[in-house]
């Protein structure tokens, strides 16, 4: 019994680590996306009562969008994103891994960009001015000198968040992904069995404590500078 | 004919004017000293230089062509405006090296870059882009011997004194060969008995026939390497002229006051 529990969980616990991997694969890119517009700085100014306004409008969409998106739970979001586009447009409903995974990226690239930016905003402004007074461009300053200043700063926090996305992929079952707990929820109603499903904590231990260790090493990597 | 320029800066930020017109010149290798107490505009004028800061009006000529002119400011693309701050070197005051590098990427990352794009630009062949890199590598090398690090050269910024940093960012500075090298108070950040081999590599690079602009609160030091001195008060140069005359033989009543401030504390 116990080895069938095994290597069901197994089984369902690689649909979680599909679901983890997929977010982190589309969620680290379109977070950079977000980070740049939330700092974008186009402008437009326009009179109001004698004095000038300006008005970021990329920068304010962006900071509306992950204001809404970190404001609401996950859990509200998963079902959003499956119900809600066949009751309010009568569209198909997507496939429940698809809406699952859209919803887990959006959710997620929001909080990757706030990381991105507060990294980015804390590199010195020093650091900029000398790019700058090199003659380097913009281009050259971000990728050779400020990148792997802020993906050193950055570890930390995203490792954070990683692991939180870990667990967070339990929320799947709100709307029957098989993943581990569904899986392991299965036993209950098939066998009267409770321990399956406190049986998952160990996957979720192991798979985070693999993680843990490689932040470690990534962070010792790069413990050879200090900024 | 001077090899640097400057008339009727003016630069406001909101409210404040911080700079109320500096006109000046600098020949070929002279060192030129600023003084002036905190919140004078020395800074912002050496920042202006380095376009870090646009003056709101004014034109700077280096070697004959102008460089700046404020009417002509907005037309300016980004390359050319790259392209004219390299006649400037500039060394802060908190050194700003690049942590992640060693002292030698430190000095050879802009030539680096600066000449990969030409090559790529020339479709240089794969021998001609090697024997550029060992030049940068070279010059580099030659310029920490300088400074006097070349046993630092791969040794990290955080494994630097504050002293040694700031020898590596006069290098790095070096590294493009700049018609006019500017220091904003390069020993400001420095315990005090850091300071000597910093202003020591300063008096070396003067006896190489160097044109620079030093922005200092080292009155011993201001005295014993300039040219040509500029005390700043409010925005304006309250007094110009050889160390001589603005330390010994003052005329205005503000650098009397400002120089005798500091005398008060020696002992």
């Amino acid at each position: 019994m116990f080895w069938s529990v095994t290597l069901s969980l197994l089984e369902g616990f690689g649909s979680t680590l599909k679901l983890f991997g997929l977010t982190l694969l589309f969620a680290l890119p379109l977070g950079l996306l977000i980070c740049f517009g939330s700092m974008s700085k186009l402008e437009i100014r326009f009179r109001f009562r004698g004095g000038y306004c300006a008005f970021r409008p990329i920068s304010a969409l962006m900071k509306t969008f992950v204001w809404i998106i970190r404001g609401t739970p996950l859990m509200l979001q998963l079902i959003v994103m499956y119900y809600g586009p066949g009751l309010i447009f009568n569209l198909p409903l997507l496939p429940r891994f698809s809406a699952v995974l859209l919803a887990f990226v959006i959710n997620y690239a929001c909080y990757f960009s706030e990381i991105y930016r507060g990294g980015i905003e804390s590199i010195s402004k020093g650091q900029y001015e000398a790019c700058q007074v090199l003659g380097m461009t913009k281009t050259q300053t971000f990728v050779h000198v400020v990148l792997l200043q802020v993906i050193k700063r950055i570890v930390p926090p995203m490792s954070n968040e990683i692991i939180t996305l870990v667990k967070d992929t339990s929320l799947a079952r709100i709307i029957s992904v098989y993943e581990v707990i569904w899986h392991a929820q299965a036993y209950i109603k098939s066998a009267g069995l409770i321990w399956p499903l406190f049986y998952t904590g160990v996957y979720y231990l192991i798979f985070n404590g693999l993680l843990t260790i490689l932040f470690g090493w990534l962070e010792k990597k790069m413990d050879y500078f200090k900024n | 004919m001077p090899i640097l320029e400057v008339k009727d800066f003016r630069k406001r930020f909101g409210n404040v004017e911080v700079l109320k017109g500096i006109d000046f010149t600098l020949e070929k290798g002279e060192v030129l000293v600023i003084i002036g107490s905190s919140g004078s505009g020395k800074t912002t004028l050496l920042r202006c230089l380095n376009f870090l800061e646009t003056p709101d009006t004014g034109t700077m000529k280096v070697g004959g062509e102008t460089l700046f002119d404020a009417a002509e400011m907005k037309k300016l693309t980004d390359k050319e405006i790259r392209m004219r701050r390299l006649h400037f070197g500039l060394v802060f005051q908190s050194f700003n090296l690049f942590p992640q590098y060693t002292v030698l990427k430190n000095v050879t990352l802009a030539s680096e870059l600066l000449e990969g794009e030409r090559l790529r630009a020339e479709k240089a062949s794969h021998e001609e882009k090697t024997r550029t890199m060992d030049a940068i590598k070279e010059h580099a090398m030659e310029l920490l011997a300088t400074v006097g690090l070349t046993d630092k050269a791969e040794s990290y910024p955080c494994q630097l004194s504050g002293g040694q940093c700031q020898r590596v960012a006069i290098a790095r500075a070096l590294a493009l060969s700049p018609d006019i090298l500017c220091f904003d108070e390069p020993t400001s950040a420095l315990d005090p008995e850091l300071t000597g081999e910093v202003l020591r590599v300063i008096r070396e690079l003067k006896s190489t026939d160097r044109t620079m602009i030093v922005v200092t609160h080292e009155m011993a030091f201001a005295k014993g390497v300039a040219d040509k001195v500029i005390y700043m008060a409010d925005g304006v140069i309250e007094e110009m002229g050889t160390p001589e005359e603005v330390f010994d033989h003052p005329k205005s009543e503000k650098t009397k006051a400002f120089l005798g401030a500091g005398k008060e504390f020696q002992i």
